[in-house]
């Protein structure tokens, strides 16, 4: 399901006051959808090209999903601990890596604010 | 350039004619008799060759100016004699469209090719061309060229009966750092194959998961074998253990056995197979406790299936 209004990776950045730890260039992608999960084959099964992703994981293995589902940003919550190797691969993949001190809930709220849904 | 232009007429335009012509070069030299050239045609399996004086290319001499001379009753004569001195050459350094044009242009069989300064590097005939251009639509082929064409061609410009292009990915076993690397690497061939989104989208999830659980369960590693064919993928995933105890229940979504510790990581969530099954066209998994297991995944190129 699309977005009721167009939104980009950069709006999303102004609006939650988020951190960008990579992919900066790369903010100007629309956001289609989101989802929210810390188990990876999760987001696998179900988030979607352009998506924005919650979560609290930050070890490469992020990029590697999100890169494979061309999402269009990861938002890393609680400041959760990313490591350093996640945000270079994430700036050669140029995926936006976006962290926050809010939790999941929180975050997921605002993104729900900004008009941004779930697929199902 | 228009859509049409394929991917030889690309590389014609990118290949420099010193990576297809042919060194070393064998020469004759202008005094050389006929007869003697005679011979190094024979011995050699060549059909003309530059005449050479000093390093400095005087003259070219073909299997033409042999049949002349010998219907003249001059087998005996210098080669210098017999050769054409109006010699046309091409520099090293051109790209090999300039050659194909004067192949066409001109009707000559061969060209010596010379350097900056002049000097013979090497001899290009049409078939040099035609066996270079083979060359470099090979795999071997560096690949920032091809990033550079479209390699979605292959299937095209290589006349088979059955043409698969196999990649092999060793995956070592809990090496969570490398994790998803096989997996992107095959999306990139896949979209440089010309794979559409939908596709090849599929086909990464499915060896992600694949890839992740070799890293994630397996003792000794493992490795995959991706079979690209025109009309679909096979991904081939087998482990040297521990083996799957339960394979019908390992299918179960959620379920797993992985430890604690690697569920905090986010993976183990018992989703893998069940995923790859969800994404795949056909999946085979067989397993034999303590030897290893065998998962094999196809995806059809052209299946509508809706994920």
């Amino acid at each position: 399901m699309l977005t009721t209004r167009e939104i980009k990776a950069g709006e999303v950045v102004a609006a939650l006051a988020l951190r960008v730890l990579a992919g900066g260039s790369n903010l100007e992608q629309q956001i289609r959808g989101g989802y929210a999960s810390d188990m990876l084959s999760c987001v696998m099964a179900e988030a979607k090209t352009g998506y924005i992703w919650v979560t609290m994981q930050g070890h490469p293995n992020v990029v590697a999903v999100a890169s494979l589902l061309e999402l269009a940003a990861v938002v890393v919550t609680e400041n959760s601990p990313v490591e350093a190797v996640t945000v270079q691969r994430a700036e050669e993949k140029g995926i936006p890596l976006l962290i926050t001190e809010h939790d999941t809930f929180t975050t997921v709220a605002m993104l729900a604010q900004l008009g941004i849904k779930g697929s199902r | 350039m228009a859509d049409g232009i394929t991917k030889i007429q690309e590389l014609v335009y990118e290949l420099r004619i010193k990576q297809v012509m042919r060194t070393p070069v064998i020469t004759v030299s202008p005094d050389a008799r006929m007869r003697d050239l005679k011979e190094l045609m024979r011995t050699r399996k060549i059909s003309g060759t530059p005449v050479l004086e000093g390093g400095r290319v005087v003259g070219i001499v073909s299997i033409e100016d042999l049949v002349k001379a010998l219907a003249g009753g001059e087998i005996d004569a210098p080669v210098s004699q017999r050769m054409t001195r109006d010699v046309v050459t091409v520099r090293d350094t051109e790209p090999v469209i300039e050659a194909v044009k004067k192949f066409s242009e001109l009707r000559l069989g061969r060209f010596p090719v010379v350097d900056e300064q002049g000097q013979l590097a090497g001899i290009l005939t049409g078939s040099d061309i035609t066996r270079g251009l083979l060359e470099a639509i090979g795999l071997d082929y560096h690949e920032e060229e091809i990033q550079r064409y479209r390699a979605s061609h292959i299937f095209e410009d290589i006349l088979s009966d059955d043409t698969s292009l196999i990649l092999r990915y060793d995956i070592p076993c809990r090496d969570f750092e490398r994790g998803g690397e096989a997996s992107s690497r095959i999306r990139r061939a896949l979209y440089h194959l010309g794979g559409n989104p939908q596709t090849v989208r599929r086909v990464g999830i499915a060896a992600y998961e694949a890839e992740m659980n070799i890293i994630i369960h397996t003792t000794q590693g493992g490795e995959m074998v991706v079979e690209v064919q025109p009309n679909r993928v096979r991904i081939v995933a087998t482990d040297r253990g521990p083996g799957i105890e339960d394979v019908e229940k390992a299918m179960e979504p959620g379920y797993s056995t992985a430890p604690d510790w690697i569920r905090e990581l986010g993976f183990g969530a018992g989703m893998g197979l069940s995923n790859i099954r969800r994404f795949a066209d056909e999946m085979h998994l067989t397993s034999t406790l303590g030897v290893g297991s065998r998962l094999e995944i196809l995806i059809w190129l052209n299946s509508k299936k809706d994920v």
